[in-house]
């Protein structure tokens, strides 16, 4: 069977829409491609979770295109060039349900480091032909061009979080995912506290749990992978870190790295370099 | 169509989105009757300047960061990243360390050869769109896929705390080691994993192969005692046999129009390969008795220059990370520090590792505080770039009679011999230095 016939034939066994299984699209933007790859990471759940929605467009895993309008979207990675701004419009349109997964669609990612920089410069920096590259000078989250439904935090997502919000999604419900602190999640780990402890920079007060405090957990401060939690204490953490003896540079690469655009931690990043 | 017209019309074969890979690219081939008269591997991933950002970033940053670049492969970036930085301080791990990096190594390689065999290459030969789809009729097949995978996930997950972007590799070692217990766990699944494994080889060489045979260049790095994962020469069947450090001198990057990957040659003679089928070709004698031993029974034995038999290599290669797993955990004493230090000093250095799909080649310059100054990071599928072309252009004349479907159908089969990793491919900088 020829992958052209394969297609019709995955059109033709689609159900008619007024059947109660999804149309699920997973669409990439400029990431890493880890959080769709969390999906198939889900490996006792997958094919559970495929007999619930149909994959319908999701081009890593799949030759299957069908065109839209889907269920749920669920988008990957950032928004760095002007063909992108342009196709995360369609996208917002021809889905019912739009998520973000992952620290890159929900925040810029790590590429929103180019946002405090000259991006000619570092175009030229990578680049031997740097008219032949066409990209934008800011690196921004799907939500500063479309309104988004839902954002999973996370670099990468947790996938217990995704089948959560799946889940959650099937069912009609809200998704049960926690906006505190890793702290909590720490604290229920039993975990010795690295900061006060060993006096490690731990940017867990002011980071959204869903990792399972998986740094503190090995011997590490939290580097901040899930981006800021609801109403973080930047100024105060940031006071902490003084007082541990780190220097304002540290401090400010500290909050810019994987949710360097997250306003909270844009701001706390900052106010550090002005002071 | 009459076989008169076939000779003198033009075609385009136009992959728009290539699927089942990790990134974002096209593939344009134009033909003529059946002559192809142009090849274009399009790479429209959006570049995300890795290299760029890096600078002014303190080196103990790097492994975490780089790992960012993929998500499929990201122990891989972390390995590359530590090596080299070590070379720079004159950090020398501890030996259990140094079994700890094999060891998530394969956990990394039993992962992403198990994702790719059978969830993104297979549905090619067995006629699906997806893994998913084929899983209808071919259900224990997937199963076994998605457990392997499992399996390979659970070992980076006890090293590194999660299978994406792990958080425990650091330079001079980890941030925590495992207990002897908390490995020996993982063996009765390593055991079914082996097992599975030689089966699953034996399975895939059933296939039906297209007859395609070319004279590569194949580079990988070569160890006088293991098959190589993280330390020996970069090495090739055409004479190179250099230390990492020389890269520079042997390899050069140039930026194409369509590509937002450079694309990596050899100075001297262009186009190579890296990845599953170099490795093999170059250190069979390295593998493991039971992996040489399925590889005869398949009809692969080096040098296998045919690329679509790349899905047979890949599975006598998951063979191999099995055994070399058990090897390991079996031999495992925890180091008496997770990982050793040594003062920052100014200087560069050089380190390449071997990713599930090849070679992966890091250059870093720090300063005195320890604050990156340069960063070059040569991932495998820009390197086989142009060998992915190279194959169209052989290759398609030979499927040229057949109907423009199925020539496209094929045309991303055989780019998916590589396995590129497009995501990985985009971010590297031009080599000239002064």
């Amino acid at each position: 069977m020829s992958s052209k016939k394969s297609k019709l034939a995955a059109a033709d066994a689609r159900p008619p829409a007024t059947q109660a299984r999804p149309a699920v699209a997973v669409f990439k933007f400029a990431s890493c491609d880890g959080c769709q790859l969390s999906l198939l990471d889900a490996e006792d759940e997958l094919l559970g979770v495929a007999e619930a929605i149909d994959i319908v467009y999701f081009p890593e895993a799949t030759s299957v295109m069908l065109k839209g309008p889907y269920d749920i979207g669920l988008v990957e990675g950032s928004i760095t060039t002007h063909h992108d701004a342009e196709r995360i419009q369609q996208v917002r349109r021809q889905c019912r349900t739009l998520v973000t997964i992952g620290a890159c669609a929900t925040s810029g990612g790590i590429q929103a480091l180019r946002n405090w920089k000259d991006v000619g410069g570092f175009v030229r920096m990578v680049y031997a032909q740097p008219d032949f590259i066409r990209t934008l000078k800011m690196s921004t989250p799907v939500a500063e061009h479309v309104p988004v439904d839902f954002e999973l935090r996370g670099c990468p997502i947790n996938k217990r979080q995704l089948l959560e919000l799946i889940s959650a999604m099937l069912a009609g419900r809200k998704p049960n995912i926690p906006t505190y602190s890793v702290c909590i999640e720490c604290k229920r780990r039993a975990n010795n506290c690295v900061a006060v402890a060993r006096g490690e920079a731990c940017l867990g007060p002011v980071t959204q749990a869903g990792c399972g405090a998986l740094c503190p957990s090995f011997d590490r401060g939290c580097y901040g992978c899930f981006g800021p939690m609801e109403s973080p204490n930047t100024a105060s953490l940031t006071e902490q870190f003084r007082i541990l003896g780190r220097g304002d540079e540290d401090i400010v690469r500290a909050f810019r790295s994987y949710s360097a655009w997250a306003w909270q931690f844009r701001q706390a990043g900052e106010e550090c370099e002005k002071s | 169509m009459s076989a008169k017209t076939a000779k003198n019309s033009s075609r385009a074969v136009k992959v728009d989105y290539l699927t089942r890979v990790e990134g974002e690219g096209a593939i344009l081939v134009k033909l003529k009757g059946e002559q192809v008269q142009e090849v274009q591997l399009q790479i429209f991933e959006p570049p995300r300047l890795f290299e760029a950002f890096l600078r002014g970033r303190h080196y103990l940053e790097t492994p975490d960061i780089v790992a960012r670049i993929c998500g499929i492969c990201p122990v891989a970036y972390q390995m590359s990243a530590v090596h080299a930085l070590e070379r720079i301080l004159g950090i020398t791990v501890d030996p259990a360390v140094r079994l700890l990096r094999r060891l998530i190594y394969c956990g990394e390689w039993i992962e992403s050869h198990a994702l790719h065999v059978f969830m993104l290459h297979a549905p090619d030969f067995l006629g699906y769109p997806d893994a998913i789809r084929m899983a209808a009729d071919h259900h224990g097949l997937v199963e076994t896929a998605l457990r392997l995978k499992k399996i390979g996930n659970q070992l980076m997950v006890v090293l590194g705390g999660r299978e994406i972007h792990p958080i425990s590799v650091t330079v001079g070692g980890f941030y925590k080691v495992p207990t002897k217990a908390e490995l020996r766990v993982l063996v009765d699944d390593l055991v079914w994993a082996r097992d599975t494994s030689l089966a699953a080889a034996r399975t895939v060489a059933g296939l039906e192969f297209p007859e395609f045979e070319q004279d590569y260049e194949f580079v990988s790095l070569s160890h006088p005692d293991e098959y190589p994962l993280n330390e020996g020469l970069l090495v090739s069947n055409k004479g190179l046999d250099i230390d990492v450090s020389e890269f520079g001198d042997q390899f050069a990057e140039q930026h194409v129009r369509h590509s937002n990957a450079l694309h990596c040659r050899l100075r001297e003679r262009g186009g190579y390969l890296v990845g599953p089928l170099a490795r093999f070709n170059l250190n069979f004698d390295k593998l493991p008795e039971s992996a040489q031993q399925v590889a005869r029974e398949c009809g692969v034995t080096p040098p296998c220059r045919n690329p679509f038999r790349g899905i047979v290599v890949r599975a006598v290669e998951l063979v191999f990370a099995c055994e070399e797993a058990l090897r390991l955990i079996a031999q495992y004493e925890p180091p008496l520090s997770p990982r050793a230090s040594a003062p920052v000093r100014a200087g560069v250095g050089h380190a390449a590792t071997e990713a599930p799909r090849g070679t992966l080649y890091h250059r870093y310059e720090i300063d005195e505080r320890g604050l990156i100054l340069n960063a070059q990071i040569v991932p495998p599928t820009a390197q086989n770039q142009k060998r992915m072309e190279e194959d169209l252009w052989q290759y398609v004349p030979q499927i040229a009679g057949l109907p423009l479907e199925k020539i496209t159908a094929r045309c991303e089969q055989a780019v998916r011999n590589y396995d590129p990793c497009i995501s990985c491919a985009t971010h590297f900088v031009r080599v000239e230095r002064t």
